[in-house]
């Protein structure tokens, strides 16, 4: 069948099973957008092409299926970079379609001409310019292929305008089924199965640990393996620490469960990782924030480290057991051979470390001090009532600093694919435009957007991307009038001396800001406020809401392992000192 | 191989490391491979990039000047890369060498008959030549160029270009 590429390009989506696409036309791109009229794909209108690409890894996220933008040239696509980054940082499957200028006017500094292939080359896990019309169904299938297949990534494909646009020679085509058999990618081979032997040695080194603890990143979520983590949990008995990434791949309420390592981790699964004789880490990347001081971290531990990417394998800390492989795969496989080995049986009297363990987390729960009537609201409060008001399936969304640590938290996690946030690059303005691609891949769930006055002013603008587009999101939006984690450590390091982290509670007037974007706004000064305004929010179901909770500026986020220093180093709530 | 320059060339493969990797023949390729080093602030000693026997496919062969351990942190992020095939590190006990030089020498000082000599000794040609200068070629060891290269500074070297070590597997290793 003849056509054109611009409709080749519209028509290989669909093949895809593109439902939705994120983005904002412009001069290069805009022969694309004439087939979008007719296509079955829904477009959602956005503000700046940040939100597209943050949009597109909401649903990413919370869907499992890959996030598609469409975004123009030049300053198109160098708006997309951030989001491209983050969803490299945070493995999210990404396909990012730029409009180019013509390949003939490539190299020329031709008008809304960037290098964007050259730009994107080092945040993408991968990217294509197309220079034939004839080329694109295929390139496109194998941009989805390896966006979703092994370690998840964005991919981002420019076209140039002159091989999409109809009234140009170069734009004819004859369709062709986009099928894995015309795939040309001799040098990409992803992993999934793990070494049997290596599963055997890491099952060994599992029965023959006193103190282990089960690692768990964001790579579990990735290889949707949540059912083969808790099997393997509940088989031998071993607690489990979700990362910032990892949230809600085990339930927080379930009895191993010891919740978030790392800087803001909690005190029990900051402690048990470091006196732990046996780390199983499970698609997770010993980030820095999780290590803390690296020489310093989990000294006595073995480590068994279990990737889909070999070049996670000893990047950071020497595994004893390196096993490449799916996760699901792997882990499924442990299963198996724990289980032959004798199960619980074969495992050792470990009643010692459990009860080291429940004294910890005896001695250091998370704390705050609730306020004082006439003081501003304490976060941890506001979010307890949020987390304690909405089903929990909610699907929660986070920007970045003392609102998602506090997040992190405080939320209760029993379901995967509830906590959408941006781990690796800490993305100040992912909340709302994440959160709103989110509910558009999860229409049926209740979606949250948490996000601090700093991260808000960011990103807010995509608000009226979601009352365009009806997509009733809500936003718990945390007022304390400052960059807060900035000021934290400005409290803690640079001896409170604050430079340029005020920000101010009355201006913007979040209120008004939020109601000319078409939301309902609400501001809540009081705790008894919290949970009435939450409930009106929750009631409201056409059109995007945002509370506003002035919340106390001098707040900060317990525990804390300074940059820099150890694990062992942890710094509790003043109350626990 | 006189005893110095085996010692250098011991030396050599101390710090150096070959590593040779089959690439799709596309645009870019080499910008990709390239930025890994870049990244990590690796300098790329030297670079030779040609096609196959397959034309689909280009053999890029590079010489790092790294630690073994940060090199095996590039070779396994150069194998993520979509368009590298196959990435291997050839040890220079279990690979055959090979680099090309050209240079053009001053011979105005009526020392013409020395350097002649000089080009028997190594088996080196002469390409080109005029009253004062002299332009020869070598292909040889990489430590044979080093070695010839600093033979003929005596007699001033006018211009000179190398083209960076191809390797391939010696056929028992």
């Amino acid at each position: 069948m003849d056509m054109n590429g611009g409709q080749a390009l519209v028509k290989a989506l669909e093949c895809e099973g593109v439902e939705v696409v994120f983005g904002l036309p412009g001069g290069a791109i805009l022969p694309v957008y004439d087939p979008i009229i007719e296509s079955t794909i829904r477009h959602i209108l956005v503000r700046h092409e940040q939100g597209a690409g943050h949009m597109a890894e909401g649903y990413a996220h919370a869907t499992g299926r890959p996030g598609v933008a469409m975004i123009t040239s030049g300053p198109g696509a160098t708006n997309g970079v951030t989001p491209l980054c983050d969803a490299y940082m945070d493995s999210i499957p990404l396909v990012c379609i730029t409009g180019q200028v013509p390949y003939a006017a490539i190299g020329t500094d031709a008008f809304q001409e960037c290098d964007t292939t050259g730009i994107t080359l080092s945040v993408t896990k991968h990217n294509f310019l197309v220079t034939e019309a004839q080329d694109i169904p295929r390139i496109i299938h194998e941009a989805f292929h390896i966006a979703t297949t092994g370690r998840p990534g964005p991919v981002l494909v420019d076209i140039p305008k002159d091989i999409v646009d109809p009234r140009n020679p170069r734009s004819a085509m004859t369709w062709y089924e986009p099928t894995d058999d015309i795939m040309e990618l001799p040098g990409y081979r992803p992993a999934t199965s793990g070494d049997p032997e290596l599963i055997r040695a890491a099952a060994e080194m599992i029965c023959a640990a006193e103190r282990p603890v089960l690692y768990a990143g964001g790579g579990i979520l990735k290889a949707r393996a949540a059912a083969e983590l808790l099997a393997l949990a509940e088989l031998i008995d071993v607690p489990v620490v979700t990362t910032l990434m990892a949230r809600g791949c085990f339930p927080d309420s379930h009895e191993l469960c010891l919740g978030m390592p790392g800087m803001h981790g909690n005190y029990t699964a900051v402690t048990a990782m470091q006196s732990s004789d046996l780390l199983v880490a499970l698609g997770a990347r010993f980030d820095d924030r999780v290590t803390g001081r690296l020489d310093g971290f989990a000294p006595d531990a073995k480590v068994v480290h279990v990737d889909i990417d070999a070049a996670e394998l000893g990047k950071v800390r020497n595994p004893d057991v390196a096993i490449r492989g799916d996760c699901k795969l792997v882990i499924a496989e442990l299963v198996e051979v724990l289980r032959a080995c004798g199960g619980l049986d074969a495992q050792p009297d470990r009643r010692a470390w459990r009860s080291q363990i429940s004294g910890w987390q005896e001695r250091h729960p998370l704390v705050y001090e609730q306020s004082e009537p006439g003081e501003l609201l304490k976060p941890q409060y506001v979010l307890e009532v949020l987390r304690d008001s909405t089903p929990d399936d909610t699907i929660v969304t986070s920007g970045v600093g003392q609102h998602q640590m506090w997040a992190s938290q405080y939320w209760r996690f029993d379901h995967p694919y509830t906590w959408i946030n941006s781990g690796g690059l800490g993305t100040m303005g992912f909340s709302v435009p994440a959160a709103i691609g989110a509910k558009v891949g999860m229409p049926d769930r209740m979606v949250w957007a948490v996000d601090g006055d700093g991260c808000f002013q960011m990103t807010a603008q995509e608000l009226v991307t979601a009352s365009m587009e009806r997509i009733p999101i809500k936003v718990a939006l945390f007022n304390n009038a400052y960059l807060g984690m900035v000021r934290q450590w400005q409290e803690m390091f640079y001896e409170e001396r604050y430079s340029e982290v005020y920000l101010s509670y009355e201006i913007p007037d979040y209120v008004k800001w939020a109601e000319a974007m078409g939301c309902v706004a609400l501001r809540v000064e009081a705790p008894e406020e919290v949970a009435p305004a939450i409930n009106k929010a929750n009631e409201i179901d056409d059109r995007p809401v945002v509370l506003e909770f002035r919340s106390a500026a001098e707040e900060n986020v317990y525990p804390m392992v300074p940059a820099g220093q150890s694990n062992s180093d942890i710094v509790v709530d003043p109350s626990q000192r | 191989m006189t005893a110095t320059s085996e010692a250098a060339a011991a030396d050599h493969s101390h710090r150096f490391h070959t590593i040779v990797t089959t690439v799709e023949n596309k645009p870019g390729v080499l910008a990709r491979v390239a930025g890994l080093f870049a990244r990590r602030g690796f300098n790329i000693e030297s670079l030779a990039v040609a096609p196959t026997a397959d034309e689909r496919f280009s053999r890029i062969t590079f010489t790092v000047d790294v630690a073994s351990s940060s090199l095996e942190q590039v070779v396994k992020q150069l194998d993520k890369l979509i368009n590298v095939v196959e990435i291997s590190e050839l040890s220079p006990t279990e690979s055959v060498e090979r680099e090309l030089m050209l240079v053009t020498v001053d011979v105005a000082g009526g020392r013409r008959h020395e350097l002649l000599e000089l080009v028997d000794d190594f088996r080196a040609y002469v390409l080109d030549a005029n009253q004062s200068q002299m332009m020869l070629s070598l292909a040889a060891r990489p430590g044979r160029l080093d070695e010839f290269e600093e033979r003929l500074r005596d007699f001033g070297i006018v211009q000179l270009q190398r083209t960076g070590r191809v390797a391939l597997p010696s056929l028992d290793s």
